[in-house]
């Protein structure tokens, strides 16, 4: 663990209105590592993600990306820090009105000099990395739930990003597909080299992607360990949570 | 349900808390408006400009409008023909119909009437559509891909449309002021030569072009607000249909607001 740190979040915290969302958020990821984030609904994590980004700015605390702090850096500066990320969303939020093709190579009909060709050819590259050759022409209202977040992934690593972030990445699809996606993303990491934090409360894909998981609870991290760490924690709330029991600390604390 | 509950039942205290919350939401969407404005003047000159994408939204709102704005234009054109007709009867200035029709059309309802016709149509469609890739995150997949979602998804939208109504209310004059002549000339009697005299006489060419500047305010009215409503759409389905409402809603008040004002300023 020498060297710079892909990301370091220190103190974050944001608050919508009255409601404290994260409250002291410390988080680092490390190059070529898997972090995993759990936590139950509703507790901040698509937040915490969406301010490592940029889509919202957070009230305090500090987020460098290697080495470097992205509060306050202008819009063009921060697109700029935004070609090192790649997003996979929990619906995938594959544009509608455009093909497979023109959403996989976004980023190059918007930011480069590439002919059409050129950019099908990638495409179809990169789709081939998630097992989806030969569809570039489809419509994503044409595709299954399992194809939309295979074409997002798609397009989050076309433009070869240094760090990708996976929000909810097996919700929604059967146990098999829904381990195909946890096999991808490990190969990706493998042969990408990529760090990446995912945020689910998926504890079988935690398990299999993690090299790191953390949990947030009440807008802090309360656990940050590797996988067996987690698993023999003696933090209660923790133990709730990845055992997916009813009763235990943190339903009582919400009065239920 | 829950709201009429709530209102019928309404003491004095809580219309006040009402009529506070309403005004609060109009201060701070008429801020938000102006900022969107602002944002989008700027991103205009900014970068590459989306030629594409406005081209295809010209055709959206200028050719696919067209059928809608004509229709509209040629009743107007042929009701108040009838309506002046019945009217300056009563003191025998009936020959006057050709210039009630062409003043009113180009001044007034040429350029009003068209651009409620594409409120209802397109800004209505913009609030849909950006509020649908608002909820399901495709706006925030836009900022991630380091793309401007205001210079992407508004600016061809507000140019398109501050181009297209202009041509669009040129279409609805003419087609008014033919579907007036054809009124009076077939129904009502009216010689033709001395309507078009009259209509010609009287009609300055200012008349055209200060409605056609209504025109383009109206255009980037339209725009803005359904843009707006789109952008800050939250709550899943439900909100996109309010927020689609409320983009016409909006425009057409605004519209109407404004027209005052510009007639008052220019005319």
């Amino acid at each position: 663990m020498d060297g710079l740190p892909k990301i370091r979040v220190r103190d974050l915290s944001k608050s919508f209105g009255d409601k404290v969302v994260l409250d002291g958020v410390n988080l680092d990821l490390w190059p070529g590592e898997s972090v995993v984030v759990i936590g139950g609904s509703g507790v901040g994590k698509s937040v915490l993600i969406k301010c490592i980004i940029g889509i919202l700015t957070p009230d305090g605390g500090t987020i460098e990306i290697d080495g470097k702090s992205i509060t306050g850096l202008n819009p063009g500066e921060m697109d700029n820090v935004r070609r090192k990320f790649g997003m996979l969303f929990q619906y995938a939020a594959l544009f509608d009105s455009l093909a497979v093709w023109e959403n996989v190579g976004f980023s190059y009909i918007q930011h480069s000099r590439l002919s059409e060709r050129e950019i099908r050819h990638l495409s179809e590259e990169k789709l081939r990395m998630v097992g989806l050759p030969g569809i570039l022409d489809l419509m994503p209202s044409e595709l299954s739930g399992g194809m939309r977040k295979r074409v997002g992934l798609a397009r989050a690593i076309a433009v070869e990003p240094e760090i990708i972030f996976y929000d909810e990445p097996t919700t929604g699809l059967d146990p098999i597909r829904a381990d195909a996606i946890n096999d991808l993303i490990i190969s990706l990491r493998e042969e990408l080299h990529v760090a990446s934090i995912t945020i689910t409360h998926d504890m079988v894909s935690a398990y299999k992607i993690a090299d790191r998981i953390a949990m947030l609870y009440r807008g802090k991290i309360i656990a940050d360990g590797t996988p067996d760490e987690i698993r023999s924690s003696d933090n209660p709330y923790v133990q709730q949570f990845i055992h997916g029991q009813a009763q235990g600390p943190i339903t009582d604390e919400l009065g239920e | 349900m829950a709201n009429e509950r709530r209102r019928s039942s309404m003491n004095p205290v809580q219309v006040l808390e009402w009529i506070g919350r309403r005004s609060l939401v109009y201060l701070q969407e008429s801020g938000q408006g102006t900022i969107l404005f602002t944002r989008v003047i700027r991103s205009i000159f900014k970068g590459p400009f989306p030629v594409r994408l406005t081209t295809q939204q010209m055709e959206e709102i200028g050719f696919r409008s067209l059928p809608v704005v004509l229709i509209t234009a040629i009743f107007t054109g042929a009701v108040l023909a009838l309506q002046t007709y019945s009217g300056f009867k009563r003191f025998g200035a009936e020959g006057l119909v050709g210039t009630v029709v062409a003043l009113s059309m180009t001044r007034e309802l040429g350029p009003v009437l068209a651009s409620i016709m594409v409120a209802g149509r397109v800004g209505s469609a913009m609030a849909a559509e950006l509020g649908t890739m608002r909820v399901t995150e495709q706006i925030d997949a836009l900022i991630t891909l380091a793309t401007d979602p205001v210079h992407y998804l508004v600016v061809p939208r507000f140019v398109a449309s501050l181009v297209m109504l202009p041509f669009l209310v040129i279409f609805a004059d003419i087609i008014g002021i033919i579907g007036g002549y054809v009124v009076a000339v077939t129904i009502l009697g009216a010689s033709s030569t001395s309507y078009i005299n009259r209509t010609l006489q009287y009609l300055e060419f200012s008349d055209i072009t200060i409605g056609l500047l209504k025109a383009a305010v109206f255009g980037m009215i339209i725009a803005l607000v359904g843009c707006h409503m789109g952008f800050y759409t939250t709550g899943g389905a439900e909100g996109v249909g309010k927020a689609t409402t409320r983009a016409v809603v909006g425009a057409s008040i605004l519209i109407l607001i404004s027209n005052y004002f510009l007639t008052a300023l220019l005319f």
